[in-house]
């Protein structure tokens, strides 16, 4: 089947297998910044954002996104340019496996939850699995990311 | 000190939070073949018949590998230096299949779903035999899991297949009758621990292709590409010269990429058919078919005399390491080196025990890697002595714990599967970490428990621990440092860099020798072809090993410079001195920055390439050390147990890169909380593991974590780079039995199986109350 939809606001028409998984097509289409490790959206390494809101592209039909917005990491360079150096002055970018996938959902919830406090930020974020870091030098990165600009 | 002790960002992050491509499966080529491999249903069987052809008369499959056609030597996949500790007992492929999950058959195709379909397509016939699912059961089983004549230990490590023994060893010293007769309490408790999975977010994942020179190439995610290039052209039976070995990026390593998983069936697809492969794993692979840490039962008995003085330690252990005997021997011995000289006063010392084969998936390496075992088991007793003797349990360690200029007979009596190194501790800063972590977690006013609401209960508890630095006289790293002209260096280590920061450690490292900004540094790690040997990133050894042999490497490029540049400045070269890039006359006015003399050296003048090589192995491996504090919080109506706060105070000598350092600590304690409270391993009574993803498998979430209050003891250690210790696996090893103590303190109910559930205190305290 046929699907049109747009990556980082660019117009793509391609044609997919029903039962393909949007993580599967966005692989195909060059994405590798989408990484997969569980299958069953329990870690959020393979969040992409659906019309600005993070979803899990393993566990999403591809022909869902017909008609929609898909933003990957490759989308927000200039946001993932200053989260990630915020992460970076922490040391927060262990492996970095689930970095962009995450950096991706801080970017969603900064635009979606207006001053949270910190419970707020965490439950936001509670999908997001990190086995390197221990999550609290992520915490203090986000921080300050809430910071800017306000 | 310029360069090191600075929180430099890491030399990769920008990249790798920008998305940019750069993990095992960022990389393969387009046409690479899929490969699946079909896994045993049952936990041990013997395959009478396997009928491969309708799979192979699939168009788009192109290989099928099962027993009957592939190479059949017998290695160990654990990824260790040669010869192994560990013995040899894994086929590529084998008519027996010794857990479910083992590997039956491989199948390449040239997409993933005729590869799935293929798998369907092959029957296979099996002889159904009785396993071994109880570990407790394991020794003298009338069911023998490695009937293989093949199977044999590289050296006496206790290897007695018939017994069902993967490993066993013991050694004592002292009295211990006689000691224990004399002591005034002794406490004797039987601890249990769980196989927790290291579930790094990539799973274990690699490619290979024949380069243009007809050569294998693999490009995997591993903690060790030299191991992996051995033990390859060992089980193909091919030779070394023709394997390369690519590291990229890693996604997490924890130790669960130190042995190796698809490279053997990924590299026999591609010499077989000369195309590209891949072998990425599911996550239920990683879970059902890779490796995990070895469970182990640990018996402890501690006595102490009147004056509340450790006299004498008895642990003995079970050890499970199910199917295969990756790391069987050391990790269980580890148990015991890596704690009891915690207590090094005691006149009597027994360690001992067996590691058995079970039908169970294999364990293998894991961050702590027996330390916390021992650590949980041994630390929990100390607090019920203590509570025997009517001490505190902190003040009772500090009483009788090692200290700085102090040894412990074990060093010299235990290495990794061999006998160890002797060594005094020329840093040991626990009874800072010790001072500095009670007064930083409240211990005064919170110690033992406090209630907080009519069913809210805090209980506080602690626990201190070691681990080492390298292994001593067996691991070895080297590392090459090349001067580029406009000044600045390549830094070629084998050092596996797993998302640790250990590229831009090293780097640290070298820039602080050369006097440059750690930015001139580039580094390259690691490539079998293009980098110099390193064992790998296992035993806490980067920052120690590799990171000596890169200091030295530094050491002999600094000498060679001055060396050049006295001759063109027309001075002798004890004259010259290089600082932040320019190298200097002392006794005249003549200078010549480091830029200009790397460029006349390449171009004009005396034209002669700068490179230098160096290795390091360890003589001792200085232990770092820590105190860990755990605050829980217990609902008792609900059983329900909250963390706190975790207090860590760390020796780790000198932190190369503070942050870096921090993020290693803080990691090690969730994922050691994570074994504590969360990660329940379960099998069915098949022998299924029932927890084989991550709707099952509990990993801490952010909100599990609270709170961690990290600081570093201000420590020097003489042997290592700049001052520094390892700080990769201390972290994790003390919240088992910090955490079991603190529960003790809040609810009087002693846990000595991991993990305690929510539902196991609430469980207890129900017994409790009727």
């Amino acid at each position: 089947m046929k699907i049109n939809f747009s990556i980082n606001n660019s117009a793509k028409s391609i044609e997919i297998n029903p039962s393909e998984t949007l993580y599967e097509v966005l692989n195909k289409c060059g994405f590798s910044s989408v990484k997969k490790a569980c299958g069953t959206s329990s870690c959020g390494i393979c969040t992409v954002l659906l019309d600005g809101k993070p979803i899990p592209s393993c566990s999403y039909l591809a022909a869902k996104v017909d008609q929609h917005n898909i933003t990957t990491i490759e989308g927000v360079q200039q946001e993932a340019e200053l989260l990630g150096d915020l992460m970076n002055r922490e040391g927060a970018v262990q492996c970095g496996f689930c970095t962009p996938g995450f950096l991706l959902t801080i970017i969603a919830m900064k635009k979606e939850l207006v001053n949270p406090d910190i419970q707020q930020i965490k439950n936001y974020l509670v999908g997001n699995l990190c086995r390197c870091t221990g999550y609290e030098g992520q915490l203090r990165a986000i921080r300050r990311y809430m910071e800017v600009g306000r | 000190m310029k360069e090191v002790n600075r929180s430099i960002h890491k030399k990769e992050g920008m990249g790798l939070s920008m998305g940019k491509p750069a993990y095992t499966d960022d990389l393969v080529p387009q046409n690479a073949l899929i490969i699946k491999v079909l896994r045993s249903p049952h936990p041990y069987a013997r395959i009478l018949n396997i009928n491969t052809e309708k799979a192979e008369g699939l168009d788009k499959v192109k290989c099928v590998l099962t027993y009957k056609n592939v190479p059949r030597n017998i290695v160990t996949r654990a990824g260790q230096g040669y010869p192994e500790p560990s013995p040899h007992d894994k086929f590529v492929l084998d008519e027996y299949v010794r857990y479910i999950g083992d590997e039956v058959a491989a199948v390449a195709a040239e997409d993933e779903e005729t590869a799935m379909l293929a798998l369907k397509l092959i029957e296979v016939e099996y002889e159904i035999l009785e396993p071994v699912l109880d570990f407790e059961k394991a020794v003298d089983n009338p069911s023998i899991i490695h009937t293989e004549e093949e199977a044999h230990e590289m050296f006496p490590i206790g290897f007695q297949p018939k017994r069902n023994i993967a490993a066993e060893y013991h050694m004592s010293f002292g009295d211990m009758e006689d000691t224990l007769e004399n002591c005034e309490y002794v406490v004797t408790e039987t601890y249990y621990t769980q196989a927790q999975n290291h579930t790094a977010m990539e799973t274990h994942s690699c490619f290979s292709y024949i380069d243009i020179q007809g050569r294998l190439s693999i490009v995997s995610s591993t903690q060790t590409p030299f191991h992996v290039r051995r033990i390859v052209a060992e089980a193909l039976g091919m030779p070394i010269n023709n394997i390369r070995v690519i590291k990229p990026r890693i996604g997490g390593g924890y130790g669960g990429k130190q042995a190796l998983h698809g490279e053997l069936l990924s590299s026999l697809v591609t010499i077989r058919t000369g195309k590209p492969a891949k072998l990425i794993y599911s996550r239920e692979d990683v879970f059902e078919a890779s490796y995990s840490r070895h469970p182990m039962r640990v018996v402890v008995t501690i006595g102490a005399d009147r004056e509340a003085n450790i006299k004498a330690i008895d642990m003995n252990i079970l050890s499970n390491t199910g199917a295969y005997g990756e790391h069987a021997l050391t990790v269980f011995m580890v148990a015991g080196s890596k704690t009891l000289p915690l207590y090094n006063k005691a006149d009597a010392v027994h360690f001992g025990g067996t590691v058995v084969y079970t039908n169970h998936t294999p364990a293998g390496a894991f961050r702590g890697y027996g330390a916390i075992q021992g650590n949980f088991a041994l630390e929990s007793t100390i607090d019920i002595l203590a509570g025997n003797i009517g001490i505190d349990p902190m003040e009772f360690r500090a009483k009788n714990m090692i200290k700085e200029g102090e040894g412990s007979p074990i060093f010299k009596i235990m290495g990794e599967g061999t006998e160890g190194v002797d060594m005094v501790m020329e840093s040991c800063k626990l009874d800072f970490c010790m001072k500095r972590g009670l007064e930083l977690c409240g211990w005064k006013q919170k110690f033992p428990r406090k209630q907080v609401a009519a069913n809210k209960v805090r209980g506080i508890g602690g626990a201190i621990a070691m681990q080492g630095s390298g292994i001593p006289a067996i691991d070895m790293a080297a590392a090459t440092i090349k001067l580029n002209d406009g000044g600045f260096f390549n830094l070629m280590v084998g050092a596996t860099d797993i998302g640790t920061g250990s590229d831009t450690i090293l780097a640290q490292i070298a820039a602080e020798v050369l006097d440059v900004s750690t930015d001139k540094i580039i580094v390259y790690s690691s490539d079998t072809d293009l980098t110099p040997f390193d064992c790998g990133a296992y035993a806490s050894s980067t920052t120690y090993v590799s990171g000596n042999a890169v200091k030295n490497a530094a050491i002999k490029m600094k000498a060679q410079i001055e060396e050049i540049a006295a001759e063109k400045l027309g001075v002798r070269a004890e004259d010259v001195e290089m600082i932040d890039g320019v190298i200097k006359a002392k006794s005249r006015d003549a200078s010549i920055t480091l830029s200009d003399l790397s460029t006349q050296l390449y171009y004009s003048h005396k034209q002669k390439q700068l490179m230098t090589c160096e290795s390091f192995s360890g003589e001792v491996s200085p232990p770092p050390f820590m105190a860990g504090f755990a605050e829980i919080e217990i609902d008792t109506e609900t059983g329900k147990v909250d963390l706190v706060d975790y207090t860590a105070i760390v020796d780790c000598g000198i932190t190369i890169n503070p942050n870096l350092a921090l993020i290693q600590v803080e990691g090690g304690l969730v994922q050691g909380i994570g074994m504590t409270l969360y990660e329940e391993v379960k099998y069915a009574e098949s022998g299924k593991l029932l927890s084989n993803n991550f709707m099952k498998y509990n990993l801490p979430t952010r909100n599990e974590i609270r709170k961690l209050t990290v600081e570093f003891a201000k420590s020097y250690e003489p042997t290592g780079p700049h001052g520094a210790k390892s700080v990769g696996e201390i972290g994790i090893d003390t919240p088992p039995a910090a955490i079991a103590n603190a529960i003790y303190n809040a609810i009087g109910v002693r846990f000595t199986k991991l993990p305690i559930t929510s539902e196991d205190i609430l469980l207890a305290l129900r017994k409790k109350r009727s």
